[in-house]
């Protein structure tokens, strides 16, 4: 049997909690994952109770055996959570429920993340403690703290090496923006970006403006997978899973900012397995939702996967190449973390579902393939691509 | 002189003690990179084993305190209370060429504005905390001229 993922899993369902400002959700963390759930269920035509299996990433905090006892979940058969990665897990957290389907481990796998951080603390604030040990020693008492300031060092490099002028950065935060004034969901929906908006934005730490950064918010999000047999009774027309990969290249995790090939995303061995995988290249691609936790990790990510040439990004990074529904690269239809909501990219993946569907608010016509990029530059990185039947 | 406003947490060596010769180097003014007794390698930040021959024969070794700007940030917005009135401030990536290549974190001392050329030569200055507590020292950057 060919030891592949390819069309052997599908979502059938997605939901979200309403996205709120950060610290503003009404409910805890755990009810909103709870809520984000039932939601996909419904819209996947099924009973939560027949789910058995989770997959979530980045340590997220509601325990498997209570969301099963929760939902009175008949029996729970798969509890599975990404290792390490933060927002980099999101694909791959995809990717291990679809591996516990394919491989008979499970039957009904829901794929959440759940965020409050007005009940848990934010990310991105410094340590407020007397002293600091570890690897954080070599850091933090040159005031190098926050994620913000730990990217900004690879894409300034990044940057230098191939050339890249602020205003490529500056296009993907208005195609997100543009994008998230179709969107009612959207945190940023009714607050327009211009270029002039953005330059006149504060520095955050150089090279990222203050749009150049993910937002904060609470909320929590879901999708539901199913065996591709399974799926091809759902509700919903199934959108299969063609291929996911996950990791990073050669020391990418070397202490205090060592790793060899420093100026990078970290796509650049996991994008060659995704693409094989999947059985299609960057051309097939109709639509990329692509992680912003920082426009450069976008833009070093694009280039990764393949999309655009390092040295080449001047000239296809402006706003109408990444726009729906006639740019070259539709880019974050949904609005994205930075103008739709942070809901640790798992809004990204649902978008790409949309997209295969149909209903995104920024649909681009005749959607077969449709990408996902998670967590650019926060190791081990994942990436995903959907596809509709017609791709199988 | 502190470059940063006081405030911010004062290094300690790890509990392990894995960087704690760096540390105390440090505090006498030498800077110290982790290097192989077996294969040569250097590495950094410290760790318990060769990543290349995997040997445990590790020694914290000094080395001239001149590098170069690999990459650099300036920051502007401050997320630990202590820089609420700091304003900007430079971090540099500085590298060891003839340390097969690693890197360390420190700031640029000098006008926050001032333009950075990555790939500029840089010289390590010592600042030291000795009347805190717990004392501590850290390692910053200044700009180099290779012909003064
Ligand atoms: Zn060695």
């Amino acid at each position: 049997m060919q030891r592949s993922l390819r069309g052997r899993a599908a979502v059938i369902g997605i939901g979200e909690t309403p996205y709120y400002k950060r610290g503003e959700a009404p409910e805890p963390e755990f009810k909103l994952a709870l809520s984000a759930i039932v939601a996909a269920c419904e819209d996947a035509g099924i009973s939560p109770k027949r789910l058995d299996g989770f997959a979530s990433y980045s340590n997220d905090r509601s325990d498997p055996s209570r969301l099963a006892a929760a939902l009175g979940i008949d029996e729970l058969r798969f509890a599975n959570m990404q290792w390490g990665g933060g927002g980099g897990g999101g694909s791959a957290a995809i990717a291990n429920a679809a591996a516990a389907i394919a491989s008979g481990m499970a039957e009904c796998v829901v794929v959440f993340r759940a965020l409050a951080q007005g009940q848990f603390g934010r990310f991105g604030q410094g340590p407020r403690r007397n002293v600091i040990a570890g690897e954080m020693a070599h850091a933090v008492p040159y005031g190098l703290m926050s994620p913000a300031q730990m990217f900004a060092m690879k894409v300034k490099r990044f940057m230098h090496e191939h050339g890249v002028e602020q205003a490529a950065l500056r296009s993907i935060a208005l195609a997100c923006y543009h994008h998230a004034q179709n969107n009612p969901r959207a945190v940023m929906n009714g607050r327009p970006l211009t270029e002039e908006k953005y330059d006149a934005s504060r520095w955050i730490v150089e090279p990222f403006h203050l749009f150049d950064c993910c937002l904060e918010n609470d909320g929590a999000a879901a999708m539901v997978l199913v065996s591709a047999e399974r799926a091809a009774e759902a509700e919903h027309a199934p959108c299969y899973l063609l291929g996911a990969a996950a990791g990073s290249h050669h020391r990418a995790g070397a202490p205090v900012h060592n790793a060899p090939d420093y100026a990078t995303s970290a796509f650049k061995t996991i994008a060659p397995r995704l693409y094989a995988m999947a059985g299609v290249g960057p051309g097939d691609v109709d639509v990329l939702q692509s992680y912003e936790n920082f426009t450069g990790g976008v833009l070093m990510s694009i280039v990764e996967h393949g999309f655009c040439e390092a040295d080449g990004c001047n000239e296809f990074f402006v706003k109408e190449n990444l726009v729906a529904p006639g740019g070259t690269l539709p880019l974050n239809t949904s609005g994205g973390n930075l103008a739709e909501c942070y809901m640790h990219g798992l809004g990204l993946n649902i978008e790409a579902v949309r997209q295969v569907r149909g209903v995104s608010t920024s649909q681009v016509p005749g959607v077969e393939v449709s990408m996902v990029v998670s967590g650019p530059m926060v190791t081990p990185v994942s990436s995903c691509i959907f596809g509709s039947g017609a791709t199988l | 002189m502190s470059y940063l406003k006081p405030g911010l947490p004062k290094p300690v060596p790890a509990r392990d003690g894995l960087d704690a010769p760096f540390w105390a180097a440090a505090a006498q003014g030498i800077l110290t990179l982790q290097r192989c007794n077996a294969c040569g390698r250097w590495q950094w930040g410290p760790e318990w084993i060769c990543h290349h021959c995997l040997s445990d024969d590790l020694a914290f070794e000094a080395v001239e305190p001149r590098g170069r700007i690999y990459s650099y940030e300036r920051v502007w917005h401050p997320v630990h209370p202590a820089l609420k009135d700091q304003g900007p401030y430079l971090i540099v990536l500085v590298e060891f060429p003839d340390q097969d290549g690693v890197r360390m974190i420190g700031n640029l001392l000098g006008d926050p504005e001032q333009e950075v050329i990555i790939g500029a030569p840089v010289k390590a200055v010592f600042e030291h905390h000795p009347d805190d507590d717990p004392p501590y020292t850290l390692v910053q950057w200044t700009a180099w001229n290779l012909n003064a």
